[in-house]
């Protein structure tokens, strides 16, 4: 038998990437305690050569290699761009946070790339195995850095919770696909709808599949009731790892769903569409109420994201162009916010001081105006109020909805973000009116000091100017179905 | 009319930029600063709103100072601002009423005083952008985003309740406008893509959707008006906002809900509104006589205004759904002079709390003894709040109760009530407050207004005079406008 090597140039940022993450874990072993910023540094760059590697490769159509199991498309390229961006923007606001913690080591730096790799990896795949090996890879990547500090009790908690529920997860997934196999005979992406639409294989045993595959997907994205393991997690993990898991992987678990369901089982959109009601209005019910009674910032943050994830998932209900755009307009705009909320949770951090309740923010405009008005600016977007990005994502994603008929879907939604607001405004309220606790000054390098204010002003600013985003998300959904 | 240069977008952008300016003298040490940058950008945002009056053509009705741009083609959203004679008036009130409030701050805020000039610059600005957008979109962002300055204000200056009632402010008002939003997507769908309001006006829609529309539309803005029953939010806003806050809480925002009904309600589900329009009158008349009989109940004088404001703005709505040229020109008239003279006698509100820290009845009496300018001054506006002839609260009554003759003999008599019951809670409170022997020694040491009070109110008295004798340059304005609208509105779209 002839082996023809597989065209490895749509691949090439993934093969730098996993190259990198070896070249990584050696450097920092080679450079040894107090060189560390060599890893770091190495991490950047890396990111910075993917961004170049993409870039070349830029494809305007798909290009399918790896015997058709790996993709690249439009899309792909636009969401590992910006899987690049998050994570380096992840990596400058916790260097200080981490080295403060003695979490400075190699392993965090490996470890993200991997998890990145992960990303890039789902994000890309046309074949249901392809997808599985980048979840896992993330999936694995995350759980190790949960528990980075293996002393600290909380986080080892939940870095088992994390573990076991997402294995389950993942074993939900696994389960429906192999039911999708055994009724179609196929696993690649692309030929899952043509065999579907023969009428060949059994419906009954497809919808089963489909069921436990949106299990699946609703773990991943901690969609109402698959939502449990989130709260916990976000609570305790390491504030930085916090905000990676709750960035970055939004976008892959994007990808992730428009590979699954809208690519492989676009034949069955009525059958999906009827779960992701149920998922969209469970999970914006539940994370936007169980948000209210929360004391612990972390914690109310992963309601909101159960939340936002309810109202991303109303984009794929009106399955199509119109709608999935809208979403990823959404998964953007919330990965821009989370990244500026959790930056400002560490901020309040100081070394031996661990910023964990919502009363932390007490006082900020007297402490720091410049940072108050950041944080209000955040807040309000993620309430949705324009003229900040979080208002036209909404807009965007309700506007597909009442397209698709669901008026009604677009009142309940609306009626949850009321709810929403409360809590983002009682931040605000915090932050505003309610005098300060300590007058400590809030220390941080330039960097973060700079990347911070352009994060929150980006949220304004493409608020004020949403044309640009919105017709990138319109052309990498257009140029890739 | 040729007028190229882009006046309008000067007249919204302006104020925020001086705003943001404001904001940019950072801390308390810098205040001397910031108040006269805040000083000299809301008289420029008055000024440069004088010739919006002066250039504009009084015998058109159709929409002026155009402005279009593409601002996201995505969605087909456009940056498209206009006047008519309808919104011209309310915005020259607001660029009117700015330069008031940041004079009225000048002293008593002492406390982060960038952040308070800076909200107010940029909350004038935004208003402007209400009255003037013509894309459903545009105005969705400038309604909302009134909402953030507003929210601060009462929260950060405001009295010991002012987290509950900056809260409830916020939500209450949010609920409203994002079912408006639902409505414009629904909008935006039946128009096959266009958020252009003019567009919306002529699209006909069936009987059905135009009253969901008209009651999400209603909700937005009768939140905001405030209308009976959804008014509870507006006493406890005043009451706790500072000075500056109340006054611009109920001489503009309050006019943002009465707008509304006329760039929205009206026109574009003109059936839903007549086949509504016996309910819209029957809750404005429950907010004249009701709200007014408890208008006469308050201790509080702050509520007692606010709830005062509720009554006359009841007159608005009265006059919006009469549906005929005296409601809906006497209902304009009403807002405009509800904006001075609620703003006026909150300033006087505002000056005996500045001395005595007391908004309570009770706390005053014979202040005329120490006080005389400023009683006289609080007697013209207690007198104008009543609806006396003479004053511009009589104008707009008036034509108002004229319009509900034409329709009905005892919506006017109702309405006329309040011409009653109006005199009996200001004129009662001002007796309590004012006359009688001193009451205290806290009264006895109380100062005469000073030249910067005696300035603010004087413009007002000035202003409510004018208007209650000559109003003909206001009602000029709008005529046209009103019988395009009244024309549009009696056609049906279904």
């Amino acid at each position: 038998m002839n082996f023809i090597p597989p065209d490895f140039a749509p691949a090439s940022s993934e093969i730098f990437m996993l190259i990198m993450v070896c070249v990584v874990m050696l450097a920092d072993l080679a450079a040894g305690e107090g060189r560390r910023y060599i890893a770091y540094l190495l991490t950047q760059t890396t990111l910075l050569g993917c961004t170049i590697l993409t870039f070349i490769s830029f494809s305007t159509e798909s290009t399918l290699t790896f015997h058709g199991m790996f993709v690249d498309d439009s899309m792909a390229d636009i969401l590992k761009l910006m899987v690049y961006g998050t994570v380096s923007a992840v990596l400058v606001y916790s260097h200080s946070y981490i080295s403060d913690r003695g979490m400075l080591k190699g392993e965090f730096f490996s470890l993200i790339l991997s998890a990145t790799l992960g990303m890039m990896v789902m994000i890309s795949a046309s074949h249901f195995l392809t997808l599985y090996i980048g979840l896992e890879l993330l999936s694995l990547s995350l759980y190790a850095l949960v528990a980075l500090r293996r002393d600290s009790l909380v986080a080892t908690e939940a870095a088992m919770k994390f573990f076991v529920l997402g294995a389950l997860a993942s074993g939900f997934l696994l389960y429906g696909m192999s039911m999708v196999y055994g009724a179609t005979g196929t696993l690649h992406v692309s030929q899952l709808a043509q065999v579907i639409q023969s009428g060949a294989s059994s419906k009954e045993v497809l919808v089963v599949g489909l069921v436990f595959i949106v299990a699946g997907i609703a773990f991943k994205l901690s969609a109402v009731p698959f939502h449990m393991w989130a709260p916990d997690v976000y609570q305790g993990s390491p504030t930085a790892v916090t905000l990676f898991i709750g960035s970055a992987p939004k976008l892959a678990a994007f990808g992730f769903v428009m590979r699954l369901l809208v690519e492989g089982m676009s034949e069955m959109v009525t059958d999906w569409q009827g779960m992701l009601v149920i998922l969209a209005v469970l999970s914006m019910a539940v994370g936007n109420i169980a948000a209210i009674a929360q004391t612990n910032i972390k914690r109310m943050l992963a309601y909101s994201t159960i939340s936002h994830m309810g109202f991303l998932l109303l984009g794929f209900i009106s399955a199509d162009a119109n709608g999935y755009s809208s979403a990823l307009f959404y998964i953007i705009a919330y990965v821009l916010m989370t990244l500026g909320t959790f930056a400002m949770i560490m901020l309040l951090c100081r070394s031996g001081f661990e910023a964990e309740n919502i009363d932390d923010f007490k006082g900020l405009n007297k402490r720091n105006p410049w940072y108050a008005f950041i944080a209000l600016l955040l807040m309000l977007s993620l309430a949705g109020i324009p003229p900040m990005i979080g208002f036209y994502a909404k807009f965007a994603v309700l506007q597909a909805v009442v397209n698709a008929g669901y008026i009604w879907l677009a009142v309940v939604a609306v009626l949850f973000s009321l709810i929403g607001a409360f809590y983002y405004l009682r931040i605000i309220k915090l932050m505003y009116f309610d005098d300060p606790e300590t007058m400590e000054p809030l220390v941080s390098s330039s960097d973060v000091r700079i990347l911070l204010s352009a994060n929150g002003f980006a949220v304004l600013a493409l608020g004020i100017f949403p044309q640009a985003l919105m017709g990138l998300s319109l052309y990498a959904i257009e140029n890739s179905m | 009319m040729s007028f190229e240069f882009p006046l309008l977008s000067l007249i919204i952008w302006l104020p925020i930029a001086f705003g943001v300016a404001v904001f940019a003298t950072g801390g308390d040490h810098n205040a001397q600063l910031a108040r006269w940058i805040a000083l000299i950008g809301s008289i420029l945002g008055f000024l440069v709103a004088i010739p919006l009056y002066t250039n504009f053509d009084s015998t058109a009705g159709a929409m002026q100072f155009l402005e279009d741009h593409i601002w996201f083609e995505r969605f087909n959203v456009n940056y498209h601002i206009g006047v008519d004679g309808i919104s011209m008036p309310l915005i020259l009130l607001n660029c009117f009423i700015t330069p008031l409030v940041v004079v009225a701050g000048w002293e008593v805020i002492k406390e982060r005083v960038s952040q308070y000039m800076g909200a107010f610059l940029v909350m004038s600005g935004i208003v402007n952008g209400v009255f003037s957008s013509l894309d459903a979109i545009l105005f969705y962002v400038f309604w909302e985003a009134s909402l953030i300055p507003m929210f601060l204000i009462i929260g950060i200056w405001g009295g010991p309740n002012r987290v509950y009632a900056a809260i409830k402010f916020f939500l209450y008002t949010l609920l409203g406008s994002l079912l408006m939003l639902i409505a414009f997507i629904y909008l935006y769908h039946a128009s096959e893509g266009s958020f252009s309001i003019e567009d919306y006006h002529k699209l006909a829609i069936p009987m059905a959707p135009q009253i969901l529309i008209f009651i999400a539309f209603l909700l937005a803005f009768a939140v905001k008006v405030p209308m009976w029953p959804v008014h509870t939010w507006l006493p406890d806003a005043h009451v706790e906002a500072p000075t500056g806050g109340s006054v611009v809480l109920a001489a503009i925002l309050l006019k943002l809900g009465g707008y509304g009904f006329l760039r929205f309600s009206l026109p574009i589900a003109p059936d839903a509104s007549h086949y509504l329009a016996e309910m819209m009158i029957v809750l404005s008349l429950v907010a004249v006589v009701y709200i007014g009989l408890i208008a006469l109940m308050q201790a509080d004088m702050k509520k007692l205004i606010a709830y005062s404001s509720v009554a006359h703005m009841g007159f608005v709505t009265l006059g919006f759904f009469l549906l005929n040229a005296y409601g809906i020109e006497g209902a304009i008239v009403q807002m405009i002079s509800h904006g001075f003279i609620s703003g006026a006698m909150f300033l006087c509100v505002g000056v005996l709390y500045d001395r005595l820290h007391s908004r309570q009845i009770a706390d005053y009496g014979g202040v005329i003894n120490k006080m005389p300018v400023f009683s006289a001054f609080f007697m013209l506006f207690a007198m104008a709040n009543a609806g006396l002839p003479g004053t511009s609260g009589f104008v707009g009554e008036f034509m108002v109760i004229m319009g509900a003759i034409k329709v009905n003999f005892w919506y006017a008599f109702l309405s006329a009530t309040t011409l009653i019951l109006g005199a009996a809670y200001t004129l009662w409170m001002y007796k309590r407050v004012i006359f009688g022997a001193v009451a205290n020694p806290a009264v006895e040491s109380l100062q005469d207004i000073s030249k910067r009070e005696f300035g603010l109110l004087a413009i007002l008295a000035i202003s409510v005079l004018w208007i209650g004798i000559y109003p003909f340059p206001l009602t000029e304005v709008m005529h046209a406008t009103v019988d395009q609208l009244l024309t549009h509105v009696s056609n049906s779209k279904l």
